[in-house]
């Protein structure tokens, strides 16, 4: 096998397993991508679990717990299957508690008030969705199987989210307040989501070229705003942007200039959570520490037992 | 940080319905079984449907490696006198 036979493989639609012979390139970028797609999850349950205490009602509570949960499934699910690769499970815990692992810059952001919660669950998740759904055809089989599983919970996490604006949205003035900020903050990385503009793209080619990616950033980009805008509209909130048009001609909603540097800053690091989040999951790791040791020694012990 | 071996690697098999065939659903990492039917069911089995669920050793599981195929599953397409309509049955019967 070799570089040829492999992209006729991708050509004819053929799914890439583990131990088929791939192009140490491909491996590479997979880890890559993968690794920084599982370390999202984990890191994002942080902004939201910080509300999981102060929800405001006991059925807004078990919505948010149980995506919470779910966002820490889907981490095993992509680290699993990233392991796949060859790359072991310590490794990449080990990249992401060090802080030389990369992550979605969204999670740096702060969630001050309770309509974060909705805003993330609307438009962050929202915008996962439509990267996720196009992952499912990827090319890779372990990331397609892992991306169908976790497609199947995104969509009630997005309605959870879209369900707690709108109650905000029709609330009193200052909950319709509290709603619009919380959008104003999250409308920005939800498009820095789908990465930078396909002309800017160093990865995109070659990540469309292997069946890695079979949608370009801007096309994810344009489908995720033909969905939001109309969904914006219906509960009377605004999207902070003063270039938002129509475009008459595609039947397109468009959106002005995003602001690359600041997601650049984020993303390098000086985020204003970046520290806490690393934090945050270094405790948690050492702070269970115990109980995998006592998982080992029982497991030890019941084996010298049976020898 | 704590210096305990990385725990072994489980596959997960969920059975959607009584009587269905278990299927792959993807893996877990855990120290013990019971701890790998514990982690199995957290991770695997959070929405219905869910009837039961199995874990294996990784390491149990002998698979065909994928160059293997053409060897070991092309014979397979020659075997005509497998399917029911190698086999003739006289014009006007119904049934067989
Ligand atoms: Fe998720
Ligand atoms: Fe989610």
């Amino acid at each position: 096998m070799d570089d040829t036979q492999f992209e006729a493989r991708i050509e004819a639609g053929e799914s890439i397993e583990p131990k088929d012979w791939m192009p140490e390139r491909y491996r590479k970028q997979l880890i890559r991508m993968m690794s920084q797609h599982a370390h999202s999850e984990v890191v994002g349950m942080l902004p939201e679990g910080n509300w999981i205490t102060r929800a405001p009602s006991l059925r807004r509570k078990i919505g948010l717990l149980s995506k919470v949960q779910d966002e820490g499934g889907h981490g095993l699910y992509l680290y699993a299957a990233t392991e796949t690769l060859g790359v072991s499970r310590d490794e990449l815990i080990e990249a992401l508690l060090d802080g030389s692992a990369k992550y979605s810059a969204m999670f740096n952001y702060p969630t001050p008030s309770w309509a974060d919660i909705g805003a993330i669950g609307w438009l962050i998740d929202g915008a996962a969705i439509v990267n996720q759904t196009m992952l499912t055809d990827c090319s890779y089989g372990p990331y397609k199987r892992a991306m169908i599983r976790i497609c199947k919970e995104e969509n009630a996490h997005q309605r959870q989210g879209y369900e707690i604006v709108t109650t905000l949205a029709r609330g009193t003035e200052t909950q319709r307040r509290m709603a619009q900020e919380a959008v104003d903050r999250w409308y920005w990385p939800a498009l820095t989501l789908f990465g930078p503009h396909d002309a800017d793209s160093k990865n995109s080619d070659e990540l469309t070229r292997w069946g890695i990616k079979r949608k370009s950033n801007d096309e994810l980009r344009q489908w995720f705003m033909n969905r939001v805008v109309p969904q914006a509209k219906a509960i009377g909130i605004e999207f902070p942007d003063p270039g938002l048009h129509y475009d008459e001609t595609s039947g397109d909603w468009r959106h002005g200039p995003i602001d690359w540097d600041e997601f650049r800053r984020v993303l390098a690091g000086s985020g204003p959570c970046n520290r806490d989040r690393i934090e945050a999951r270094r405790s948690a790791h050492e702070d269970g520490a115990w109980v995998r040791e006592a998982a080992a020694a029982y497991e030890a012990k019941r084996r010298e037992r049976a020898a | 940080m704590s210096e305990t071996a990385e725990w072994p690697l489980w596959e997960v098999f969920v059975q959607a319905k009584e009587g269905a065939a278990h299927q792959h659903a993807g893996s877990v990492r855990a120290a013990d079984r019971e701890l790998a039917l514990q982690h199995a069911r957290d991770t695997y089995a959070r929405r219905p449907p869910v009837f039961s669920l199995w874990v294996v050793p990784s390491e149990a599981i002998v698979a065909s490696a994928g160059r293997d195929r053409e060897e070991l599953f092309d014979p397979a397409d020659d075997k005509v006198y497998r399917h029911p309509q190698f086999y003739r049955v006289p014009r006007g019967v119904r049934g067989p």
